[in-house]
Parts: C-alpha cells; structure tokens; sequence
C-alpha cells in the first residue's frame, strides 16, 4: 500500500499539474471516499462519471414504467433503487401510494417465481443496469420462456457503458478532459477490458480495470500515472481476479440471444447511440413496451436546468456536485432534486454523505 | 447497482446453489458461471446469480469493504418500502 502511495506520489510530482481520472462505477466513487483516497492525493481529481444505471435512467422511462404500474391486473417489479426516482409523473413509490402494485425484488428470478405462482396476473420486471445487471435478466427471460409462462414481461431500460464513454469524449459542445479511466471492475467482470480499446486507439486515454479494495484502487492509479508518465495509452486490468480477457462468455452470449442494441436516452446526457438493450423481435411477447405501449403524455426532452439541477453535467464530469447550487440546500437525499442523490452510489449523494471529510475540489473547468 | 459480493457455496443442486452471504443462506443461480464451481469454493453473487468464480483469498479481501456499501444499501432499500 505504502509502495502504491509513494509511487502515486512521485509520479504526481513529475508531472507538476494536476491529473484528471474519471470513474465510472458508483461503488468506485463511495469506495474512493470511503478509503480516503481524494484526502491521499490531492493531487488527482477524481471525477465520476455515468457510473450509476438508476440515475441515467430517464423521465420518459420512469413515466412509463408507472403507467405499466396503473394497468389493471399488472405487478410492476424493480429493484428498491428504482423506487424513489422522480419523473414527470411522480415516483414508482408515489404510483404504490396511489395504489398501483409495486413490488421490489432482490433478483429478477423473484420476478419470474412470482409470475409463475400466480398465472392470472401480468407481472412486468421494470429492469434498470449495466452490463453486470443484463445477464440476469436475460437469464430471467430464459427461464420465463422455458417454464412457458405468457404473464411475465420486461420492460428493458438497459445501458451499456462503453457507448456512453465514448459520447462523453466526442460531445461537441462540452467535451471532458481526461487523462485517464478508471474502469468498472464488475462490468468488466462480465464483458472484459476489450470494449474499452477504442480509448486508448481511438481518443489515447490511459484506462485500467481495478478492483473496490483501497489497494486495488490506489494500484489502478499507479497504472494509470505509469502510463500517463510515459505518454502511453492502453487498456489494462488490475483486477485479476475476477476480470478475465474473454469477459463472462456464457453470461455474454445469454444477453446476445434476448436483447438487441438501440439508441438510449441518458438522464441528464441525452441520446447516445447503440447505448440501451431492448428485446429483440422474436422475443415481442415478453416485450413491456410492445405489449402494453405505454405513452407518457408530455415528451421528455433532457433539460439541463431541470429544476436547477447540474445532474448532466456532473454525470459528464464538467461538474462536481459541490459545484451544483441546490447541493445539500434545495437537494439531500431525503429530498432529492436530481438522480444522482437518489442512488446511494450516485455522485451527489456519495458527495452528501462523505462531504464533511473531503476538501473542497473544483473540477477545474 | 453493479455490485457483486463474494460469497462461498455451501450446498449445490445442478445449476442452484446456496451459498453463505454474511451468515445468511441464499440460494443463488449457477446458469451464468462460466466455469464450474464446487462447494466450498467460492463465488461472486449479484442480485441472484453467482458471475464469477474467484479464489478465496480474494472473496475474504473483499468482504470487509463490500459489507459497509451493502449496509447502506439495505437502508437505503427498507427507505425506500416505508
Ligand atoms: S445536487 Fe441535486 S440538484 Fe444538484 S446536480 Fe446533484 S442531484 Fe441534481
């Protein structure tokens, strides 16, 4: 550990300015707290990136999975996550309230058991998550299908995070500038460090895959300041362990039979292209959004100044949530105004709880 | 949301095992491991599903840290059923 530090220390001094890493992963951003890595090196700033599938998930998609909710005969099922992030028509929490049947569920088989106990109910699962989510509810749709029940339904709001890295760096009006990644360890754990390559090929950004444990972390850093100091650019992993090169093959080509890339809209980014998964064709019957179309009535558009909240730009790193005027006035996690302090592992509400202990730090744009 | 605990497998039934997660026993699906896993090994567990075998070193590295953000998670989970 002491090796990493002096290590991380050293470089940092060669390189006389301060260096920008992003992550992209919530458990990273309360981990690099939670360890004290930002009061360690001053030097860095950490900034977090799109890491958080419940805060990226839209109004729109909120909206529609509470229509689904108000459907007679219908059980929506989500994880608790999803529970209390606003849309324009409220919260998943607010619909129950109001009588809709929302259930949490710890895993999307509990939907399926569900669904299969009670065949005269429709039971839709309202799935959020990256890559390490997908697999499972693709394994979920698989064995839906196998048991041949016509009562269970997903309504996929997927993302994936390769794509969304590579908006962040070719946005043209407000690019991120970054010297290197920290990439998500249990993403990667299913898909491998090979979709990142087109960063350090495409945009030559230094990124490593590393793990959640303060050593890991702090070994990440030192890859990523190696490679800074030598003006290279690659992919590398630091976490071992559980990354290997071919990713989760059986996991990966589960997620190919079920689901098909679209384009996604990102709260607080916008529309970025091949960056969600819905079901393909052949699947049209367990398709939520086929089989009940539901219609928000007021169109979305990502507005940056929602209610004063800088959730989009924080999410693209050109702001830190200290930097947000509503941050622990008008917006804590008890009363949150964005996504990002919905989600304990979004950036604002990481920011809210580790604040005290942290020094103020600009993002520097 | 992405995060996975390490977890070691007690008893196994084809593609359904239970494993130990903090003293509880959870049953957990084996259909997305890429390589078989016995009991006694371990594995990481996300949401229902084991993802990844790792060895047991590693799995007792990790717990410490992976407990606290699962206690706030689950606080933030039985916040959210009030
Ligand atoms: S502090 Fe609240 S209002 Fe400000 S960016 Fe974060 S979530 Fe949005």
């Amino acid at each position: 550990m002491e090796r990493r530090a002096n290590g991380i220390n050293r470089l940092l001094k060669k390189a006389g300015r301060p260096v920008k890493l992003m992550e992209v992963c919530g458990t990273h951003t309360v981990a690099i707290f939670r360890h004290g890595i930002r009061g360690l090196f001053p030097g860095i700033s950490f900034l977090s990136g799109p890491g958080c599938p419940v805060c990226v998930t839209s109004k729109r998609d909120i909206d529609c999975s509470i229509l689904i909710a108000r459907e007679p005969g219908v059980t929506l099922l989500t994880f608790g996550d999803m529970m209390r992030v606003p849309g324009a028509l409220g919260s998943l929490n607010r619909a129950r309230a109001d009588g809709a049947d929302v259930k949490v569920v710890y895993s999307p088989l509990d939907a399926v058991a569900a669904a299969e106990k009670q065949p005269d109910r429709k039971f839709v699962f309202f799935a959020t998550g990256f890559e390490t989510t997908i697999p499972l509810v693709a394994a979920a749709l698989d064995m839906a299908h196998s048991l041949g029940l016509d009562n269970f339904f997903v309504y996929s709001v997927h993302k994936l995070v390769p794509p969304a890295l590579r908006a962040l760096l070719s946005a043209p009006d407000a690019r991120v500038s970054l010297d290197g990644f920290i990439l998500p360890g249990h993403v990667s754990a299913i898909i491998g460090p090979r979709p990142y390559g087109f960063l350090a090929e495409e945009f030559h950004i230094p990124a490593v895959v590393t793990g959640f444990e303060a050593d890991e972390i702090m070994e990440g850093t030192l890859m990523l300041l190696e490679q800074i100091e030598s003006g290279s650019a690659r992919v590398e992993v630091a976490y071992k362990k559980v990354v290997r090169d071919a990713g989760n093959q059986t996991a990966l080509s589960l997620m190919d039979r079920y689901f098909r890339p679209f384009d996604a809209e990102w709260r607080g980014i916008g529309m970025i292209p091949a960056s969600g998964l819905r079901l393909k064709e052949q699947w049209a019957a367990m398709d939520a959004e086929r089989v009940f179309k539901p219609h928000p009535p007021v169109s979305h558009e990502v507005s940056p100044g929602d209610g004063g909240c800088s959730c989009g730009d924080v999410l693209r790193g050109l702001k830190l949530p200290v930097d947000c005027r509503l941050f622990g006035s008008g917006c804590t996690p008890d009363h949150p105004v964005g996504a990002c302090m919905v989600s304990t592992e979004g950036s604002c509400a990481a920011y809210f709880k580790y604040g005290p202990f942290i020094k103020r730090q600009t993002s520097g744009q | 949301m992405c995060l996975a605990i390490p977890s070691k497998i007690i008893s196994k039934n084809g593609f359904e095992a239970t494993v130990d997660l903090y003293g509880a026993r959870k049953k957990v699906s084996l259909m997305l491991l890429p390589e078989d896993a016995s009991v006694g090994e371990y594995v990481l567990v996300h949401a229902g599903f084991a993802i990844q075998k790792i060895d047991e070193e590693a799995a007792k590295d990790a717990i410490g840290l992976i407990d606290e953000i699962l206690k706030t998670l689950e606080q933030e989970d039985a916040d959210s059923l009030q």
